[in-house]
């Protein structure tokens, strides 16, 4: 074990390396371009012993990656942005053939206007699609997901294709202190590459031609009962890791100081950080808040979740991204989890195209829910925090807008 | 490369019971190519009559395993089958894209671009029935000028995109054109092509009885008369080498060309400018430029070095 | 040494249906309804040059013994593509009865 200090991109380049990936392909989009750029760097050194397709667009890496693995080899790809909503088709495409494979989304804001930073807009876009999807909270998670996404993915309960989420710049760009794993540790732990099947002269397999409707239908129930297989695999995967590795996180998410909450913040990404000090500062108030950080998007949570908030007063959501027309995404995935209980609920868009938020705001956010809470259990879909430079000429609900 | 019919084993190289329409040109490629190949290959489909003709799974009617792949991404799909053999030490496998015009000179041309450039160790095999036959006769960038079609119901006013000539111009390893009417020519060039290391690309034209209106029957005939009358040259472009196939030869001097009005009453897709001399005349007029356009491929890339020491000293 | 050069191909563990076919025959049913014409091979003017065979869209001609071909009728759709190609004239296009 050694540690390093590394840029959450070069982080997702270590575990890549550490799970002896046979072929990457990869097109350059601000802010993941460090990541191919550093994978290059080791494969023309030789430290990584693996083909570099420079492709010319998203759609070739994805569908260049998806070859590869088809022919049996491990592969990984990485992108952000338009460069995943470039993808898009064959995103679909790698999920409904079943064949395991690992890329890197670090996450960002979706033009026009052009925008390089941070929101979850480009990740929760792709969350039908059938892929295992992630998001880490810092750099050290973002290693680990890595490693851990190759398990999970080519685990024969799951046969599903996983992305990892980091957020751009807070983590791609930004460096911390990260422990790289043994690689002979590494070896034991992760097995050679399994799949269900290959495309290769022996196997005389075809794969995607026309099938029965019923059939077709099928092909989408065993995918949705392999999401649900997957939930036991990711706890079962983070446990493990956390024996041989020292670090666990808590499978498909994280509970910071909920043991006795009656209040929640549901959050995801490196802003969980921030709401985690919010939280913090509460709690020396004698405030009973905590933190679910949601890690996986898909499969959702949503046992653990009840679990977890079944006996909440109030429940308040932070989104990262929208659904024109409805609420933020996190919250209606929470909202509908949370669908038989009495519980005060409450979204909050913010944070969009890498506007800051912080501890001090979440912490006013959570007192002010808290007191509505109090006064009567409420209901609230989606109010948006504006930027400080808006905020007080524009109502913070989009349906007062239309009110007035 | 000769090829002899007598020598071809006796084996099967197409599973009957496909979805293909009777007298369909693409199975017949399918055939000629497994016949070069033999065994050791795996195709990768991108979307077009070849992902119906595979039939209904879980039987395909193509005898060979198949990658299926979205419309745009034949090419790179290939060039990442091919990486993943080569990756775990299975050099030997060749990976062959079969794709459509619509697939290969429209939205697959990035694609394709990309792995020429790179070299990416490919055959990439177009199957050209000159229109987007799967949706129903659509125009494509390689419909030719005049043909009728369900988005150019008086005919296409544009001539066909040159997508072998284009492919010479990335300077890919190999790049050749062949007609399903001249089976043991493609298959030459299959056999051929696979022994070349490096990106290749073979140019099919592939006569579709639906989409350009003609009794099934006459799919190979269409084949040879579009060679015959100078409309579709066979040639090949090899390491920085061009030559007219020997079959195609003769073509080079128009007296020996069947009238190209031959080649289109047969079609209907052409009925209705058969009785328009400009119009026949438009069409005589491309295959003097494509011939003009051959004379000097001839030149530019003679297997003679004076031609390419007079073009270096120009 | 890369330790994942081979991969292992190992069973699904949960309900699985993937989209995966094989080569195999009638992957549309039996193609011999389709036709309205079907091809009739005379033997006796049949020279066994297999030109028909190597033109056949279908692969439903059959090479007998000495490279005379007879016809699948449960496949051939009846393009008559062989007939026409026939040097020798030796196949007929007859209406199906
Ligand atoms: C992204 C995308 N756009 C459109 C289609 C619909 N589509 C399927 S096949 C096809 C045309 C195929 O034409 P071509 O490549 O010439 O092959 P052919 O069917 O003629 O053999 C189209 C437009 C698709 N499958 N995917
Ligand atoms: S439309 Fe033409 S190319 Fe397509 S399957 Fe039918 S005959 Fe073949
Ligand atoms: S083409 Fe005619 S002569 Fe030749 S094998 Fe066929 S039927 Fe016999
Ligand atoms: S009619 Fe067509 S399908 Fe039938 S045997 Fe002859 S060429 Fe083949
Ligand atoms: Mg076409």
């Amino acid at each position: 074990m050694v540690v390093k200090t590394l840029t959450g991109n070069y982080a997702v380049a270590y575990a890549v390396k550490l799970a002896r990936v046979n072929v990457v392909s990869a097109y350059p989009i601000t802010p993941q371009t460090t990541i191919v750029e550093k994978l290059s760097e080791m494969i023309e050194k030789g430290e990584l012993n693996a083909r570099m397709i420079r492709v010319e667009s998203e759609h070739s890496a994805l569908a260049a990656v998806y070859g590869a693995a088809s022919a049996g080899a491990r592969a990984f790809t990485a992108t952000s942005s338009h460069g995943l909503l470039y993808m898009h088709e064959v995103v679909w495409w790698a999920a409904g053939s079943r064949i395991p494979l690992v890329m890197a989304v670090v996450t960002r804001a979706i033009g026009p206007p052009w925008n390089i930073h941070v929101d979850h807009q480009d990740i929760l876009d792709q969350r039908d699609s059938g892929w295992i999807i992630a998001v880490a909270q810092e750099n050290q998670e973002v290693l680990d997901l890595t490693l851990q996404a190759f398990k999970i993915s080519e685990d024969p309960r799951v046969y599903l294709p996983m992305m990892v989420g980091l957020d751009g710049f807070i983590l791609s760009h930004t460096t911390a202190p990260v422990d790289i794993p043994d690689q002979e540790l590494v070896d034991s732990w992760l097995p050679p590459r399994r799949q269900p099947y290959i495309i290769a002269p022996e196997s005389e397999v075809v794969m995607g031609n026309i099938a029965p409707d019923e059939d077709h239908f099928m092909m989408r129930y065993s995918m949705a009962a392999s999401m649900e297989a997957a939930k036991k695999v990711i706890e079962e995967v983070d446990k493990e890791y956390g024996e041989i590795f020292g670090r666990s996180y808590g499978g498909l998410v994280e509970c910071y100081k909920c043991e006795d909450a009656e209040y929640f913040v549901v959050i995801m990404g490196s802003w969980a950080g921030d709401a985690k000090k919010a939280v913090d500062t509460l709690r020396e108030q004698n405030i009973p808040v905590g933190v679910v950080r949601i890690r996986f998007v898909r499969p959702w949570p949503r046992e653990k979740l009840l679990e977890i908030l079944s006996g909440a007063k109030g429940v308040l959501v932070f989104d990262r991204a929208v659904s024109m027309g409805s609420t933020g995404i996190l919250f209606s995935e929470v909202a509908q989890t949370l669908y038989p209980l009495n519980i005060s609920l409450k979204g909050l868009v913010a944070g969009l195209a890498g506007v800051d938020v912080g501890p001090s705001r979440i912490e006013a956010e959570i007192l002010k829910f808290i007191k509505q809470a109090e006064e009567g259990a409420i209901y609230t879909p989606t109010e948006w925090i504006l930027p400080e430079k808006y905020a007080g000429r524009y109502p913070s609900s989009p349906k007062e807008v239309i009110a007035k | 490369m000769t090829v002899n019919i007598k020598r071809i084993p006796k084996k099967k190289f197409l599973m009957p019971g496909n979805a293909a329409c009777p007298g369909c040109p693409e199975t017949m490629g399918m055939r000629y190519l497994k016949m070069a190949l033999g065994d050791n290959f795996v195709m990768v489909i991108p979307a077009g009559c070849s992902s119906v003709i595979q039939g209904i799974a879980p039987r395909s009617g193509i005898y060979a395993p198949i990658l299926n792949i979205v419309f745009a991404a034949g090419a790179s799909a290939a060039a990442g089958m091919k990486a993943g053999f080569e990756s775990i030490g299975r050099k030997d496998v060749e990976v062959v894209v079969w794709a459509g015009d619509g697939g290969t000179g429209d939205i697959g041309f990035q694609a394709l671009s990309g792995a020429a450039e790179r070299d990416d160790d490919i055959l990439y095999i177009c199957v050209d029935n000159e229109a987007y036959m799967n949706t129903g006769i659509q125009r494509s960038s390689l419909t030719p000028y005049g043909a009728w079609t369900t988005t150019t119901w008086t005919g296409k006013r544009e001539h066909k995109k040159n997508i072998p000539l284009i492919m010479i111009a990335h300077g890919v390893k190999y790049v050749a054109t062949a007609s399903v009417g001249y089976p043991t020519d493609f298959i030459a060039k299959v056999k051929k092509a696979s022994q070349i290391r490096g990106f290749k690309y073979i140019h099919l034209l592939a006569p579709c009885p639906v989409g350009w209106r003609f009794d099934p029957a006459l799919t190979g005939e269409i084949g040879q008369l579009a060679v015959k009358t100078g409309l579709f040259p066979l040639y090949e472009y090899e390491n920085g080498k061009f030559q007219l196939s020997p079959l195609a030869r003769r073509y080079k001097d128009p007296s020996n060309r069947v009238p190209v009005v031959e080649y289109l009453k047969l079609q209907g897709r052409y009925k209705h400018l058969i009785n328009k001399p400009e119009e026949i005349k438009k069409i005589e007029e491309y295959i003097e430029s494509i011939w003009y356009m051959i004379d000097v491929l001839e030149k530019a890339f003679n297997p003679k070095e004076e031609a390419r020491k007079l073009l270096g000293s120009l | 040494m890369n330790v994942n050069s081979k991969p292992v191909l190992e069973e699904p563990k949960t309900v699985f249906f993937a989209p995966i076919s094989h080569p195999s025959p009638g992957s549309v049913g039996k193609t011999g309804t389709w036709r309205t014409h079907k091809p009739v091979v005379d033997l006796d003017k049949c020279t066994g040059c297999l030109i028909c065979w190597l033109y056949c869209p279908e692969d439903t001609i059959i090479r007998l013994e000495n490279d005379k071909v007879s016809i699948d009728y449960e496949y051939c759709k009846g393009c008559g593509i062989c007939a026409h190609q026939c040097p020798f004239d030796a196949i007929q296009m007859v209406p199906e009865g």
